[in-house]
């Protein structure tokens, strides 16, 4: 870390995750390091298999056997959330650090109404509930819940509550979710690729709601996702994963009109666009290897069109200048 | 195989498809009208020889049901489908099976689509047996062979299992199963939605290279405006069961009139230029298709509409060189966009 712009939020370092299977030991994620920024959007990008969801699961405390988090550290304003009993890192889990899921539909419980879900969270985290009595803490509890499904746009909110998951259209779904992970007011929201599995015309109003809450209540989001356009519009930061490790990252601008990493530059070639009509786009030859007892080469090597015999030795991720890092052995380090 | 590439190779008329609607036990028992499903309602387009028509829309409006009627996969519920001459729809069981060899279809799911108990060899000689292309188990695994090569997958591969390949390898068997028949036409139904976006590419091209050398005739459906705006000659946007604005790639994506096809293209996030065009924020949910509403079927939504969309269907307006719009305020050239 050359530049250090004020204390971080989350910082994790040299994260490894692995996964023991009977085939052998998978490296889900090997190595990684987070920054989130207070107030800062932070977009994560990579393919399926390349370990953005597996570092924020990590982050969460929500990694299972047989996966387990190998070294690393993990801060969160400062405290080390590895240390923390499971009691205590519950009490983070959910208030501090929020997350939302892919799937609205498998991740919300269909046998519990909507609010029911909301209000769990609030009776788990919230404060600032009247102590003591249950029906005034009730109903505090209640209009928080309504107030958040109208901060998510859901109307008529207060007949919604009663609403069963199902009853939902996946958009809305994907609002509940937020919802819920909204109403203790996180510090950090960590989006898991909320609009994969939702059409364009709600992509964007999902996509706007995030943004527009974010800077109504000044928390921090990391936007998981694999869709380059999404990161663009989005984020202020943009962090590029590979076969479980980062292979670029800097300010999204920066990176999308001059991508360092052979990857990011190969997947920036691999979007088709109106305005490439009648041109051959480039697709990255290949597949992404195997996470099993992997050797300390580039992870890209076998697809890469620029490899180098040094290539086949452990890469660092190398500092560029103007906030930029890239793992590739090609590219001249920056010194600080 | 192209002799006039002005002449349709498939001519679609008031298609229509509505699921259900038929009186069963439930509906008998609460006296509730059955369900329906208006999935199609009444779409008419050509497709030219040796074009790619990409077909456009958001999940529910009909248009993977459209790319199995035009090959009576689903059976439409009335219209007419005219294939190269012939009227599909009029045939019976026997010629329909013939004419599916010249007809063929890639899925969305690679992993749903292929037989996990079948070997590669199997899958996609399966067309061959069926129509009699090969004289024996012999003939057929040469000609699987030559498809496997053609369409990227190793060849010594050939008596491997589905499970055996990742995503991105399946749809190229999937490929191979629709191209061995040696057909004319092929719908391609959301083949790279389910791949990752490098793979994507692989795919796009692949596809993009066979129909340059095979003369094929594409429907390409997807819900993404950059792959149909890459790889379409003309573009039909559809909308809870009806074509709203059809016509060339470049005058449809680059001048939507349709207002629904504004907010498409202005909701499409764009990697180049963040931030470039605004957004027009539809409100709501597409209404379902069982209760479809009266007049314009995107009046809810319109931010635009006025008291005549809600009670009349729009016209198709002719907007020349082949645009077309089905929208009451075509002429008064509004815009959502400002």
């Amino acid at each position: 870390m050359t530049t250090m712009p004020a204390t971080p939020l989350l910082q994790v370092q040299g994260l490894r995750t692995v996964f023991e299977t009977r085939a052998g030991r998978v490296f889900a994620v090997d190595g990684v390091d987070v920054t989130v920024n207070p107030g800062e959007c932070l977009g994560v990008v990579g393919e399926s298999g390349s370990g953005k969801s597996v570092t924020f699961s990590s982050v969460m405390g929500l990694v299972r056997a047989p996966g387990r988090i190998a070294s690393g550290s993990i801060r969160f304003e400062g405290r080390d959330l590895r240390a923390l009993s499971p009691p205590d890192m519950r009490k983070i889990r959910g208030r501090d650090i929020a997350m939302t899921m892919q799937d609205a539909l498998t991740a919300l419980n269909p046998a519990l109404t909507v609010g029911e879900q909301i209000l769990e969270v609030l009776y788990a985290h919230d404060e600032t509930l009247p102590e003591g009595r249950i029906m005034a803490r009730r109903r505090a509890a209640r209009a928080k819940a309504v107030e958040m499904l109208e901060l998510v746009g859901i109307a008529s909110a207060g007949d919604r509550l009663q609403y069963y998951p199902h009853e939902f259209s996946g958009g809305m779904r994907q609002r509940i979710m937020i919802a819920i992970a909204l109403a203790c007011r996180p510090k950090l929201l960590i989006a898991d690729e909320p609009t994969t599995a939702l059409d364009v015309t709600i992509q964007a109003q999902v996509l706007e709601l995030i943004a527009d809450i974010r800077v109504r209540l000044g928390m921090s989001v990391v936007l998981i996702t694999h869709d380059l356009g999404v990161v663009s519009e989005y984020c202020d930061r943009v962090m590029v994963m590979y076969a479980g490790q980062v292979v670029e990252e800097g300010p999204t601008a920066s990176v999308i009109q001059n991508p360092q990493h052979p990857y990011t530059r190969g997947l920036l070639q691999s979007i088709p666009r109106l305005s490439l009509r009648g041109q051959k786009i480039k697709p990255i030859e290949g597949q992404v290897p195997d996470l099993i007892d992997l050797p300390p080469q580039c992870r890209f090597y076998s697809r890469c069109s620029e490899r180098l015999d040094a290539c086949m030795n452990r890469i660092d991720m190398r500092e560029l200048g103007d906030k930029r890092r890239a793992r590739c052995i090609r590219l001249p380090e920056v010194k600080a | 195989m192209s002799e006039n590439s002005n002449t349709p190779l498939i001519t679609v008329e008031n298609l229509v498809k509505h699921y259900g609607g038929r009186r069963g036990p439930i509906s008998w028992a609460t006296g509730k009208p059955p369900i329906n499903i208006r999935a199609l309602n009444g779409v008419s387009f050509e497709v030219r020889r040796g074009e790619t028509l990409g077909l456009i829309g958001e999940s529910g409006c009909g248009k993977s049901t459209l790319g199995r009627a035009l090959l009576r996969l689903h059976e439409p519920t009335s219209g007419k489908v005219v294939f190269d001459g012939t009227e599909v729809t009029a045939l019976k069981p026997d010629a329909l099976k013939a004419m599916r060899r010249h007809m063929q279809i890639i899925f969305q799911d690679p992993y749903a689509s292929l037989n996990p108990r079948r070997t590669v060899a199997d899958i996609i000689g399966l067309p061959l047996m069926l129509h009699g292309l090969a004289a024996n188990r012999r003939e057929m695994r040469d000609k699987v062979a030559a498809i496997m090569d053609k369409v990227g997958l190793k060849t010594n591969h050939l008596d491997r299992y589905p499970h055996q390949f990742s995503g991105g390898q399946r749809q190229r068997i999937g490929i191979a199963r629709a191209l061995i028949s040696n057909p004319q036409f092929i719908v391609c139904d959301e083949p790279v939605s389910a791949l990752d976006v490098s793979i994507q590419a692989q795919i796009i091209e692949l596809l993009t290279g066979l129909k340059r050398d095979m003369g094929l005739t594409y429907l390409f459906v997807s819900h993404d405006i950059s792959v149909i705006g890459y790889l379409s000659d003309r573009v039909a946007v559809m909308y809870l069961g009806e074509i709203v604005e059809m016509g060339p790639v470049e005058t449809v994506l680059s001048n939507p009139r349709h207002p629904y096809t504004q907010s498409l293209m202005s909701a499409v996030p764009d990697v180049d230029h963040p931030g470039k065009h605004q957004r027009v924020r539809l409100t709501g949910d597409l209404p379902s298709p069982q209760s479809p509403p009266p007049g314009c079927k995107f009046h809810t939504r319109c931010p635009l509409a006025t008291d005549l969309c809600r009670v009349e269907a729009p016209p198709r307006h002719d907007l020349g060189d082949g645009h077309t719009a089905s929208c009451h305020l075509i002429d008064d050239n509004v815009s959502i966009l400002r």
